[in-house]
């Protein structure tokens, strides 16, 4: 992908944002629900309400509420949050980087448990094992992300406490974090305590948003590696006495990798919905945790500014994975 | 005494698909050090099965029913697994049909023309490169420091079928397997080709099997020649017997059915069903005598 393809891609990207801002808008000023009556005591007069909603800028004309979001939206300005009062962005700034080293863990285990399972499937293919491979593989495929986080909370919370099921820390340990990346803060100041207790608390989670992907990974890599085991290079490298786990590594890896790249892409947006529900679950202090708090509160700015970060996200993971795919493919890359 | 290189006894084999028909029967041949003997026929005579056999990677879907199959006098049939891989890619190597399938496309030339370098002969660093350039330089490739650097779409089909050759000779094998290296080619490629194999050959003293369809190209370039048809071998001797001398009569039908440059008007005869119902009596025959 050249600079200027790039450049197109995110100019896409903002009117894709736009069309997401104002449908979403849209949307929830349509459906049914009053973030007013959400608040207000029973003893409130109409007087009390009407203010309350000139306050907020719900009174005006759709289009130009739509406009006025618009405009401070280019200042950054992503509201107030009206359950929380607090600013859309400063809530969002706390909770996204939970959300993204969560996803990303998740990711990181379905490719390795995905990919490990697909070679290990395509060096025991024509024996049995392939066979009881593919078998769980399909019933892992079948299995949606909360219906693990369900199971994982009844296996591991009541029959096998070994990992801790809610939260992202222990509330015990009294470090003061300066960023909302724990992981990655408490990695950088090599203090493995706290490395040790976020990484506990990102099993089940992970597991449980990672353990679809993974099957997915594992189903269409296999696929791939097996249609290139059978290509003339593959049998010219056999022939240099190269070893069978040789072969799926260095000759087929590459060249089958393509589409499950494409296909991960697809999975890790999804996965992003997906951390909605697994969040909740896992009373995870994520986004998308925030997310289900901020919709059962009609809390407008708030769910918009959600939305469009989730948009956001689906767009930059798109992106980026193209660029994977041209920087794996010599024929882009030289052609 | 040494053991020819190569020698093959009385070596039949069935498809385990197609109800145990013989893919191949009694054949026997003997290949020298340095000889480079054509193996010729139609498709299904055989001549890849036997091809195949010799490199270690026969289909699960034939059966080697019987005979002997040595190489420096020990059987590749029953070979462990181990001493066959260690074998594979050092002793003998293959030149591939199709160089536009036979590359990696995710990995550059330098990689897949050094693998037998690096893995049968342990070269590194500045010796593998050298060593690359000397191959290159010896398939008369010019610019070998652009080409090593190169990944396999951007060479042409002659291009990458002297890379494929330099690649098989460079671990100084001593049994080249060449699995009809010209047919993917342009007339004109395959001409330089041919010449450049013969090359090769001779400079390193290599055997090598030949497997082709065309007599023509076995006139060019082999010492020896073994026609089959339907796993038989009909036909067996140096080339210049075998072309001058035709024993059998699908063989005389074979050659008169190449064209003739010489004599435009004559040349590009089918083989007469005729010379096809004989051979299928002979077939009988042999079948009619080797059961009990």
């Amino acid at each position: 992908m050249t600079l200027t393809s790039v450049f197109n891609r995110l100019a896409m990207a903002v009117l894709t944002l736009l069309g997401v801002g104002l449908v979403v808008f849209v949307l929830l000023r349509v459906v049914p629900g009053d973030p007013v009556a959400m608040m207000i005591s029973p003893s409130a007069t109409p007087a009390d309400i009407a203010a309350l909603r000139a306050h907020y800028g719900l009174d005006l004309p759709l289009a130009e509420q739509f406009f006025l979001w618009l405009r401070d939206l280019l200042h950054l300005d992503f509201g107030t949050s009206i359950s929380l009062r607090r600013g859309v962005l400063q809530l969002i700034g706390e909770r996204l980087p939970a959300t993204l080293e969560l996803t990303f863990a998740a990711l990181v285990f379905g490719i390795l448990a995905g990919g490990i399972v697909a070679v290990a499937g395509v060096l025991l293919r024509r024996t049995p094992l392939e066979a009881v491979m593919d078998f769980v593989n399909g019933l892992f495929l079948a299995v949606p992300d909360f219906v693990w986080a369900l199971a994982l909370v009844l296996l591991v919370g009541v029959l096998w406490p070994i990992f801790p099921l809610s939260g992202r820390l222990d509330p015990a340990l009294s470090t003061d974090f300066y960023t909302p990346f724990y992981l990655l803060e408490s990695l950088a100041r090599f203090n493995w305590t706290d490395v040790g207790d976020v990484l506990a608390h990102l099993v089940m989670p992970t597991l449980a948003l990672g353990l679809p992907l993974a099957a997915v990974i594992a189903r269409t890599l296999k696929e791939a590696l097996g249609e290139a085991m059978v290509q003339d290079y593959v049998l010219l490298a056999r022939l240099k006495g190269m070893s069978e786990t040789r072969l799926v590594l260095q000759e087929a890896l590459r060249n089958a990798v393509g589409p499950t790249l494409t296909l991960t892409g697809v999975q890790f947006t999804f996965m992003i919905g997906g951390t909605v529900i697994v969040e909740r679950i896992f009373a995870y202090p994520g986004i998308g945790n925030m997310a289900i708090d901020a919709v059962i509160n009609r809390d407008l700015p708030l769910i918009q500014g959600i939305v469009l970060v989730f948009g956001a996200l689906f767009i930059v993971i798109n992106i980026a994975v193209d660029l994977i795919a041209d920087r794996l493919n010599p024929r882009q890359l030289h052609g | 005494m040494t053991p020819p290189l190569v020698s093959i006894e009385a070596l039949s084999a069935s498809s385990v698909r197609e109800g145990g028909t013989p893919v191949l029967r009694d054949v026997s041949l003997t290949l020298e050090r340095g000889e480079v003997r054509g193996l010729v026929g139609e498709s299904g005579a055989g001549k890849s099965t036997i091809a195949k056999a010799l490199l270690g990677i026969l289909p699960e879907t034939i059966r080697i029913t019987g005979g002997w199959l040595r190489f420096e006098g020990r059987d590749l049939l029953t070979m462990p697994s181990g001493e066959l891989r260690a074998m594979r890619g050092r002793d003998i190597t293959l030149i591939p049909q199709d160089p536009q399938t036979a590359l990696n496309p995710a990995r550059t030339i330098e990689a897949q023309l050094t693998d037998g370098l690096r893995m049968k002969l342990g070269l590194r660093g500045t010796a593998l490169h050298a060593r690359a350039i000397e191959l290159l330089e010896e398939v008369q490739i010019r610019e070998p420091d652009r080409v090593l650097r190169s990944y396999p779409h951007q060479l042409s089909g002659g291009m990458r079928q002297r890379i494929l050759i330099a690649a098989a000779f460079a671990p100084g094998p001593k049994l080249v397997v060449a699995d009809e290296p010209t047919t993917a080619l342009d007339v004109t490629v395959q001409k330089e080709i041919l010449r450049l194999m013969r090359r090769m050959q001779e400079r390193h003293g290599t055997a090598v099997i030949f497997v082709t369809h065309d007599l023509g190209v076995v006139a060019k370039v082999c010492d020896s020649v073994t026609l089959l048809y339907a796993g038989k071998v009909i036909e067996a001797g140096t080339t210049a017997d075998v072309i001058e001398r035709p024993q059998h009569a699908y063989t005389k039908a074979l050659i008169a059915a190449g064209p003739r440059y010489d004599r435009p008007g004559q040349g590009l005869e089918p083989v007469p069903e005729a010379i096809f119902r004989q051979l299928r009596a002979e077939l009988a025959g042999t079948a009619a005598k080797g059961a009990p």
